[in-house]
């Protein structure tokens, strides 16, 4: 256990760790917000469509050979988000069959690019990152780790802003219409924070694994807690606390980060939904 | 002039004409119950009356002082709000939302407000409670209290007392009715329950092959209400038996 502590104390001198710590944290932070609004709205679809789409992006802005891929990763991210809320309200495809299909063409062709031109002579390394997350979270640039921390401050902001009309749209779409609400551009507000949070979340457990960190928390918060506030609060405290738990441990086991948070996720939620039938259980 | 004016109107989807050439107006303080069987348009009616879909010809005026947007809404309940996690409280606050513009908070008068709409509807001891645990007719009142935040002056109800027991029923309909007479809120509500159409209304429209609207009286010498009527009272006999 001393042993431990020293270890992770002599990471902790190194700055570049404390700042992806930082980061780390504030992204599951800005992924649990909307993870109410998310599961509610039977959006955890798109969510998943969504990170595929990025990984498509991310392999173009590869092969085109980008300084800075986010230029092209967020925009074409957000304008799917855009899309597929649209779609999702009417059109001749349906709503899923729609995201399936532009999920797992985004998968194919990013593959496709990725291997065609390689930018490295470890394609399924370079594959597996974007999909899984960099292995280390030390691997993040400086640059990188800047820019997530603007884009989640900006996140949360936009979020304690709107939380109110979150909520209404959230709850009552037709309600909201209804009595005057702008119920459309708030779904699209909501789309756009969606689109921003996979895109910095993939630079910490990479595209195939953020949708978790968008939906976890907020279920498990949903086992035990009753009212919009109470789950919001406690799904961003519980993201918070299984992200940092999950990078701490794969800086001390050496283990892929990514995967490593959304475990912890996943014991939470375990040991939430047992408290919860424990709950009800005693109730009846 | 009239709160609510329907002139000429068309409605339908996909081309199709459901209701053609419908006509009727509400005044401040009516209570217009619209009556028909299932599939003949009223819920679409109601959607366009709202303003969340556009009406194939014809158009809708608001007057009296009421503006498009200040029509409270009671909507039939949705699979979405069973098992949403939100107190009572935040749900009649966010009656609000179609007034508050772009402010990210509610006001202390919008606060105090609610707690009067939760008051009156006689569930301030449900106020921190979880929604989806309450009973049906609970339920009711706190989407009421909510519509009562959006608006003073005209409710719209679809199917308040759905799948509400007897007791419930008669309890949410002299709610509907105090709303009415007590603060002379309009009231226009969709109902297949004939008999309180009659008990409460003051004007009824009635929509199936022919298109009734006329004040309550009118309606009882009407054939359609002739029919509604003797229809009823067999089914009473019937029930008797």
């Amino acid at each position: 256990m001393a042993e431990m502590l020293t270890n992770l104390s002599a990471y902790f001198e190194l700055p570049f760790v404390r700042y992806a710590f930082i980061v780390g944290v504030l992204i599951a932070l800005c992924a649990s917000l909307l993870g109410v609004t998310l599961v509610l709205k039977r959006f955890s679809f798109i969510g998943d469509g969504l990170s595929h789409v990025a990984f498509g992006a991310m392999a173009v802005a590869a092969v085109v050979g980008l300084t800075n891929n986010m230029l092209i990763v967020m925009p074409v991210t957000i304008i799917s988000a855009v899309l597929l809320l649209k779609t999702g309200s009417n059109a001749k495809i349906k709503g899923d069959a729609a995201v399936a299909m532009i999920s797992v063409g985004a998968l194919a062709v990013g593959y496709m690019l990725m291997n065609l031109h390689p930018t490295s002579s470890n394609v399924s390394g370079d594959v597996c990152t974007t999909l899984f997350g960099s292995t280390s979270i030390l691997t993040l640039t400086e640059e990188e780790v800047w820019f997530c921390a603007v884009l989640s401050v900006i996140v949360v902001a936009a979020f304690f802003f709107f939380y109110h009309k979150i909520f209404s749209v959230t709850f009552d779409e037709n309600f909201a219409r209804a009595t005057g609400t702008r119920a459309g551009s708030y779904n699209l507000i909501i789309a756009v924070i969606i689109a921003v949070i996979i895109v910095i979340g993939m630079n910490l457990v990479g595209s195939l694994l953020i949708s978790a960190l968008i939906i976890f928390p907020a279920l498990s918060a949903m086992r035990l807690f009753k009212s919009f506030r109470s789950v919001t609060i406690c799904s961003a405290i519980l993201s918070v606390g299984c992200s940092s738990l999950g990078i701490l441990a794969s800086l001390l086991f050496n283990t892929p980060v990514g995967a490593t948070i959304v475990i912890s996720d996943m014991l939470a939620f375990g040991i939430f939904s047992l408290i919860g039938v424990f709950k009800t259980g005693l109730r009846d | 002039m009239s709160q609510l004016t329907c002139h000429e109107l068309s409605l339908g989807y996909e081309g199709r004409e459901i209701i053609s050439h419908l006509s009727f107006h509400v005044n401040a303080g009516d209570y217009l119950c619209i009556v028909g069987e299932n599939g003949s348009g009223k819920s679409t009616l109601m959607k366009t009356l709202l303003g969340l879909r556009k009406p194939m010809k014809g158009e809708i005026l608001t007057g009296d002082g009421l503006a498009a947007r200040e029509i409270g809404y009671l909507p039939q309940q949705t699979v979405v709000q069973k098992d949403f996690p939100a107190s009572v409280w935040e749900i009649v606050l966010s009656g609000f939302q179609g007034s508050v513009g772009l402010r990210p908070f509610y006001t202390k008068a919008e606060k105090r407000t609610a707690l009067e709409n939760i008051r009156k509807m006689g569930i301030e001891d449900l106020k921190s409670r979880c929604y989806r645990e309450l009973s049906g007719g609970q339920q009711q009142r706190v989407l009421l209290a909510r519509a009562l935040c959006a608006t003073r002056k005209m409710l719209l109800l679809d199917e308040p007392v759905a799948g509400l027991d007897p007791l419930v029923t008669a309890d949410m309909y002299s709610l509907i009715d105090e709303l009415n007479k007590r603060d002379g809120i309009t009231i226009i509500m969709i109902s297949h329950d004939i008999s309180a159409a009659l008990r409460y209304a003051t004007h009824i429209l009635h929509i199936s092959d022919e298109i009734f609207f006329g004040t309550r009286a009118q309606f009882e010498e009407s054939k359609a209400g002739k029919t509604l009527y003797r229809l009823r009272k067999e089914e009473k006999s019937w029930q008797k038996c």
